[in-house]
């Protein structure tokens, strides 16, 4: 080429290196690689996980690889550089040659030459040299090459080209590459990597208010051309300060401007799945008259500034929530009322000891799926549970469990119910309490019932009463005898209230020989349900229920409902139920903010390289030749043309042209 | 300049537009009336955007039936069977199951399943006529792909009816799950492969093409038997969007030509060995020459990259609008870039004498592997923001 000059050089062989076709094709395809790594391998995730799942020794040899951020290693970022260099120095090269191909019609040719291309044709004819001429012209400008004609010695040459965008299309395409490079370079984290490098930046690690963070981990609007991060705001609240994530850390990066949240919608689809997403914000600016308000969507960000404002997320912003405490497992019946944020805690303290109560997360609708049946029954493919928290009850030592509490009663097959999610470990699922609700739809028949279980005098007269009435028709009169049965029941009821069923099995394991110990326990049970039914029949008549009536059946239901939850309870964990009573609803919206100043360049250069690749694919560039030659009184004439794509495709072309060329000119 | 001589006059007549017949200006006609008329009915419920993509649309249209005159007839068919069942449905999704027309034929899911089962049934037929060389079950195989891709345009259009009839804020282009995709893919992969065969005049590279398709397909079926892939479910917010319209299709024109490459690169590399040994062998001389498929291989990769390169910039701008970065190395993102930097390295090799022939072959098979890594395998093995559709 053009560069044979050059090439004995340094800057030379340089040049012939990243210019040669290998070179590029090696490139390709290491990027190809690299980037490869880094969809596989999970990135940027804390180095903890790294070494739990890596171990040690390879956790240390991929991080020096900088395999946990391929993207950002310098390594990459060099591949990069080559790519375009490499680039850069091909159009370099082959410029001056395309530029000189789309003017020059090589009207120097010579037959010679003409006969050896794959497209040639020769034959004789008697016209006139200019008709032909002319003809041929006046063909090939119709066939959409340009021409040029010029007289040598013996000879006449006819040239013709077209398509010389094609040409034009390679510079497009591969200057479009470097700009788009150029473009994304701009927009690219590496200028905070080498700040980082420098230790001009150090990203904080604690989890602190933002107004604490050290200036080292701060960036102000100049600091940095371009940046991506986000910032949670809860409605009614504002901010100025977005947070980077950075490996670890984060660093803060300051705006320009305040943005407010007014508020903060979620819609929902029948089927419970979000719908869409908005944000009422307003800007505060000191550059504007009045703030700018503006709504926000997925899809539909606000840009102001060159600062770009996206829907990305959103989380509950410290709903307030009020509840109601319900002790469990005693007498008091009364129940505490206590306020709580969400994403907040308190310290409460109950009949077993201080307990931190923290409140994790609020929702306002719980949609499920209905199964077949419920789908038959209600005509409606899904169910909604209504309003829950999530809270974690942590007791004096640390330890703690996690509690879903739904806010309204759940029907459950047919009957209401209270539902309180337990679990001791994020791993588990949730194992559900239900406590029933009574015809009321409230939790008072409940508590009522649990409050005269733990009233140990009520329970013994109760138990006395039943004893009496039992051995009255036995003809029974021994006080004893009396005292010793409602002992063993009071002590029934105590190990029921303190353990449930449990408690009562692993008390005859302990007291009773083995072979005896179905009999007893079938024993206990009927004793235990004597009680239990008796101290029931006492609520109800409190209630003001006839009791002398037989029970109705949504009653007698209730009993064993709530017997099923008293024997739960035990395994329950908090001291405490806590029922949502009421709440105010608080949102918060995690807006995306970045600030990508190589946008525009990027996207040019994409243009750049689309129009180019069409151009360079689409637009076959050719040549035509026709030399007329005068011999023995005739005209000798060579055709012959090329073309620089598809070989296939200008054969056939080029068969049609030299059928009509040489059929208008023999 | 007069005219001083016998060129032929049809030759001289052959400007693009006086080529074109009544036919071309009646399909052109209905074309631009469709989209009008589509245009007065729904433009209240399109963005300007989307008005731009529906003309634009149309444009393409137009043009595509005039470059390639079967395409008129294909549209046509499409269209009148479309709107048939369209209105058999009327406003009642319950249809589909009374109706006898939407039941068996044309209702999303029934037209699906004709294209399934054309599909399957071109594939035998391409393959019998490789090996019998019986010209007739040839041109039944040709007729089956037709009809299938009709269907499978059929199916997709109601389909699109059919998530309005679900709710008007549930409605969405089905090109936007898994299911719907592989149908676009299976169809494009279709078209393009009919082109080359007209184009090149030979159907013997027909049984390789419909073998990728026949394979989509098994997966579609396998998909919707056991997964309820079918089922029309809304989008979630971040799908809700004009882009969807143009990179979806973007896309599977890439994915479809660098399927249609690699089996061709297949039928190269099957022939290429065998007619080494036996020249005169059935293979050998069956199959189109080893130039004419190097050409097609390299069409089609030429087709399917500009197109994927459209497609992905146009995926970095939807970025750009959705998460707020025009490229933030998501493992779909980088996986289109993976293919195109593949397929970039393809086309240079192309350009250096030493690697044609086997090597290009060898190069576009393992290409259809790493595109289809990016089109289903990400979405199976990787997570990130491009996290739907999974299996
Ligand atoms: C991401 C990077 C690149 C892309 C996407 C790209 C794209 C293309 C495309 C699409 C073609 C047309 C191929 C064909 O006609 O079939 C082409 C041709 C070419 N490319 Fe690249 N290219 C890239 C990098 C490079 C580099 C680094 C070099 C330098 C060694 C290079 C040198 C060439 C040359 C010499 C041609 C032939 C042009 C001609 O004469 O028609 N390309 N390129």
């Amino acid at each position: 080429m053009n560069t044979a000059n050059k090439k004995h050089t340094r800057l030379g062989i340089i040049f012939e290196f990243l210019s040669s076709m290998n070179f590029a094709i090696t490139l390709l395809v290491a990027i190809s690689f690299a980037s490869v790594i880094g969809t596989v391998l999970q990135q940027n995730q804390p180095y903890n996980d790294y070494i739990i799942k890596f171990g040690p020794f390879w956790h240390e040899v991929f991080k020096t690889l900088g395999l946990y951020n391929v993207y950002g290693a310098m390594w990459f970022l060099a591949l990069l550089v080559l790519l375009v260099l490499s680039t850069g120095v091909c159009i370099y090269r082959n410029t001056p040659t395309m530029l000189r191909d789309m003017q020059q019609f090589r009207l120097n040719v010579k037959e010679k030459s003409l006969r050896l291309m794959t497209n040639t044709q020769s034959w004789t004819s008697d016209k006139d040299s200019n008709d032909i001429d002319k003809q041929v012209q006046h063909y090939l400008n119709f066939k959409g090459f340009r021409t040029r004609v010029k007289q040598h010695d013996d000879h006449r040459v006819i040239a013709g080209m077209k398509g010389s965008w094609n040409r034009l299309g390679y510079i497009f395409t591969h200057a479009g590459i470097i700009v788009l490079c150029i473009g994304s370079f701009l927009d690219g984290s590496f200028g905070l990597t080498i700040k980082e490098w420098t230790g001009r930046i150090i990203p904080e690690t604690r989890d602190i208010r933002a107004d604490k963070v050290p200036a080292t981990a701060r960036l102000s609007p100049q600091d940095s051309l371009s940046f991506r991060g986000s910032i949670s705001l809860q409605e009614g609240s504002s901010s100025n300060l977005v947070f980077l994530n950075i490996r670890d850390g984060y660093l803060v990066q300051e705006l320009p401007f305040a943005i407010e949240l007014k508020d903060f919608r979620v819609e929902h689809y029948t089927s419970g799945m979000p719908k869409s997403f908005e944000s009422d914000l307003v800007i505060h600016d000191d550059q504007l008259d009045e703030p700018l308000k503006q709504t926000i969507s997925v899809n539909h960000p606000l840009i102001y500034r060159g600062y770009a404002m996206y829907q990305a997320s959103f989380g509950d912003g410290g709903s307030n929530l009020s509840i109601r405490a319900w002790p469990f497992r005693t007498q008091e019946i009364q129940a505490m009322d206590i306020k709580v944020e969400v994403k907040k805690s308190r310290v409460l303290n109950t009949l077993s000891g201080k307990y931190r109560l923290e409140i994790d997360d609020f929702n306002m609708f719980n949609i499920f799926p209905n199964t077949d049946e419920e789908k038959a029954a209600t005509g409606k493919k899904f169910k909604n549970f209504g309003p829950s928290f999530k809270f974690k009850l942590r007791d004096a030592s640390g330890v703690a469990n996690e509690y879903h509490n739904y806010m309204l009663p759940v029907m459950q097959q047919g009957r209401l119910f209270f539902l309180s999610g337990m679990r001791g470990s994020v791993a588990d699922q949730f194992r559900y309490l239900h406590i029933p609700a009574d015809n009321n739809g409230s939790l008072n028949r409940f508590m009522a019932f649990q409050s005269l279980l733990h009233t140990s005098e009520k329970v013994k007269q109760i138990a006395k009463n039943s004893v009496k009435a039992a051995m009255s028709v036995a003809n029974q009169t021994d006080k004893k005898m009396q005292d010793d049965v409602v002992n063993s029941m009071m002590n029934l009821i105590t190990l029921f209230n303190q353990g449930g069923y449990i408690a009562i099995e692993a008390d005859i394991k302990k007291k009773v020989p083995e072979d005896k110990q179905v009999n007893v326990a079938e024993a206990y049970v009927k004793i235990l349900q004597n009680l239990l039914q008796n101290t029931y029949l006492e609520v109800l008549k409190q209630e003001g229920i006839d009791i002398n009536k037989a029970v109705n059946n949504f009653d007698n239901q209730f009993y064993e409902d709530a017997v099923s939850a008293f024997a739960g309870i035990a395994a329950y964990g908090s001291p405490v139920y806590f029922q949502l009573a009421d709440f105010k609803h608080r949102e918060s919206s995690g807006i995306q903010i970045t600030r990508h100043p190589g946008q525009n360049i990027f996207y040019l250069g994409c243009l750049m390289l689309i129009v180019g690749i069409f151009m360079m694919f689409y637009i076959s560039y050719q040549r035509i030749w026709l030399i007329v030659k005068p011999e023995d009184g005739k005209l000798s004439l060579t055709l012959a043309g090329s073309g620089n794509r598809n070989q296939r495709d200008f054969a056939n072309e080029f068969d049609q042209l030299a059928k009509q060329i040489v059929k208008s000119s023999s | 300049m007069s005219v001083p001589n016998e060129y032929m006059h049809d030759e001289m007549q052959s400007s693009f537009f006086k080529q074109l017949n009544l036919f071309d200006w009646i399909f052109a006609v209905l074309l631009v009336a469709g989209s009008i008329f589509a245009y007065q009915k729904y433009s209240h419920l399109m963005d300007g955007y989307e008005v731009g993509i529906l003309f634009f649309t149309a444009a393409s249209l137009i043009a595509l039936g005039w470059l390639w005159k079967p395409m008129r007839a294909l549209m046509f068919y499409i269209a009148v069977l479309s709107l048939f069942a369209i209105n058999l449905y009327g406003a009642d999704l319950a249809a589909a199951e009374n109706n006898f027309f939407l039941k068996y034929l044309f209702s999303g899911q029934s037209a699906t399943m004709w294209m399934s089962a054309l599909f399957v049934m071109a594939t035998m037929a391409y393959f019998i006529e490789l090996f019998t060389g019986n010209a007739f079950t040839g041109k039944v195989a040709v007729a089956m792909t037709w009809s299938a891709t009709a269907m499978g345009f059929i199916g997709l259009l109601v389909r699109w009816r059919e998530t309005y009839l679900h709710g008007a804020d549930i409605g969405y282009i089905p090109v936007s799950n898994l299911y719907e995709v592989f149908i676009l893919f299976a169809i494009i992969t279709a078209l393009i492969y009919l082109y080359y065969e007209k184009k090149y005049e030979t159907r013997s590279m027909g049984a390789f093409v419909l073998l990728v398709i026949t394979a989509a397909i098994a997966f579609l079926l396998w998909y919707h038997f056991e997964r309820d892939a079918a089922e029309i479910k809304p989008l979630v917010p971040a799908l809700q969007s004009y882009w969807m319209k143009i990179h979806v299709p973007a896309n599977f024109v890439g994915y479809g030509a660098f399927a249609l490459a690699a089996m061709i690169g297949v039928a190269y590399l099957i022939k290429d060995s065998v007619v080494k040994r036996n020249p005169n062998g059935l293979v050998a001389s069956r199959l189109p020459s080893l130039d004419m498929m190097d050409d097609v291989m390299h069409k089609s990769i030429a087709l399917g990259f500009a197109f994927f390169t459209i497609a992905t910039v146009l995926g970095a701008m939807w970025a750009a609008e959705a998460w707020g970065g025009y490229w933030s190395w998501d493992p779909k993102e980088t996986w289109a870039l993976i293919v195109w930097l593949n397929y970039a390295a393809w086309l240079h090799m192309r350009l250096m004498k030493g690697l044609r022939g086997p090597i290009l072959a060898w190069w576009a098979v393992i290409g259809l592997f790493v595109t289809l890594f990016a089109f289903v395998g990400v979405n199976m093995f990787l997570s990130g923001l491009h996290s739907y559709g999974e299996l």
